[in-house]
């Protein structure tokens, strides 16, 4: 039997395939335009974080200009400034509360590796207790290499897959992981 | 600019201010430990001296000298406009100072302070005495001189990344080193 299509498929899953491919691309750029920002500013690198929300260099150019100052309603977690050792059960306790999916930027070298301020208070860098996503160098770093890493956050979050429903269930490892984690977010 | 509160002091408490000097012009008293709260309370009460203010009171860890630690209350005279540097020795074994906050309510939060970060301990204080920045359960007073550059005790597990060499800290074999290099009791199991 022919047939005038370019492409037959006859198998469930594979035409399955196609059309999760299809709403994962169109919720990855719907995700990737319109980011909430939680700014977790905790130093100077926040002088910087409002000139790049500012009119400025205005980061709504890249539909992230909505900073949610309650974690539920965030996407991307701005990490700018130092995170000392006392900061970082909060910090860590935000983002256990931010809602999947959720992305992490550590603004500034503070935030990424702890800086000049390797003494006894500060944490050397925010990826030692949260996962991150893209880090933005600098002390502080210039507003154009803030929106440089916002775009390098923006393919990131393009080439991932973003399913509707994810109905396999998690492995009982990742479990126990996850509430080892909730168990050391609270204070001790 | 305050000698004349300095020989005021002198001529009240005579053998009890053990020295009296000048230095980058401040007018600096040393007492012992069992007569500051009389000095004290003396500063704060007398017409002459009025010193009302506590501007601050900082330590100084002199590691190497025998008394220790040196406690520098800095008081002030709003009215007369003269400052007066009060110095006491504190001996590391034993490091208990009578507290002047029943004189000055001001000294409080530099009370914690100094207990915090050196571990002086204050007695008879109005409050109790708490940790002014470390968190409860913190080991150790970070700003003696023989607690470890990177003694790093945090709150919460990390993940076990090496830390970046920024430079000499303590010499190698030396004693902050080898506490360094040893874990710290607090230090938490890690979570990969």
């Amino acid at each position: 039997m022919s047939s005038n299509f370019g492409m037959v498929t006859t198998r469930r899953d594979e035409a399955q395939g196609f059309l999760e491919r299809l709403v994962s691309r169109g919720l990855g750029w719907a995700r990737k335009n319109s980011l909430f920002t939680y700014p977790f500013a905790t130093a100077c690198c926040g002088m910087e974080y409002m000139s790049v929300a500012g009119s400025r260099y205005d980061i709504a150019r890249f539909g992230a200009e909505f900073p949610r100052f309650s974690p539920r309603q965030a996407d991307l977690l701005l990490v700018v400034g130092t995170i000392n050792l006392k900061q970082a059960p909060i910090l860590k306790r935000v983002y256990d509360q931010m809602a999947e999916p959720k992305w992490v930027m550590a603004f500034g070298v503070c935030a990424s590796s702890g800086g000049f301020y390797d003494n006894y208070a500060v944490l050397q860098g925010i990826d030692r207790i949260i996962p991150v996503d893209v880090y933005v160098p600098g002390c502080p770093p210039r507003p154009e290499q803030v929106l440089d890493g916002l775009i390098l956050l923006q393919e990131k979050i393009a080439a991932q897959s973003h399913p509707l429903i994810d109905r396999t269930p998690p492995p009982p490892e990742a479990i126990a992981a996850v509430q080892s984690q909730q168990l050391a977010g609270g204070r001790k | 600019m305050s000698e004349a509160a300095v020989r005021r002091l002198q001529d009240r408490f005579g053998e009890k201010i053990l020295r009296a000097f000048s230095e980058h012009g401040n007018d600096v008293v040393v007492v012992a430990r069992e007569d500051l709260l009389e000095v004290a309370r003396f500063c704060h009460d007398d017409e002459e001296l009025d010193l009302k203010l506590p501007t601050t009171l900082t330590c100084v860890d002199y590691i190497d000298e025998k008394p220790r630690f040196e406690l520098v209350y800095v008081l002030y005279s709003v009215r007369k406009k003269h400052r007066l540097q009060i110095r006491v020795r504190v001996e590391e074994g034993d490091p208990e100072v009578p507290s002047l906050t029943p004189i000055y309510r001001g000294l409080d939060y530099w009370e914690r302070y100094c207990w915090d970060m050196y571990g002086i301990r204050f007695t008879g204080r109005t409050k109790p005495l708490k940790r002014l920045w470390m968190w409860e359960g913190f080991d150790g007073h970070p700003l003696r001189k023989d607690f470890p550059l990177r003694g790093r005790t945090g709150q919460i597990p990390e993940l076990d990344i090496k830390d970046i060499y920024r430079g000499p800290g303590p010499g190698p074999g030396s004693e902050p080193a080898r506490r360094a290099a040893t874990p710290r009791p607090s230090q938490l199991p890690i979570v990969k």
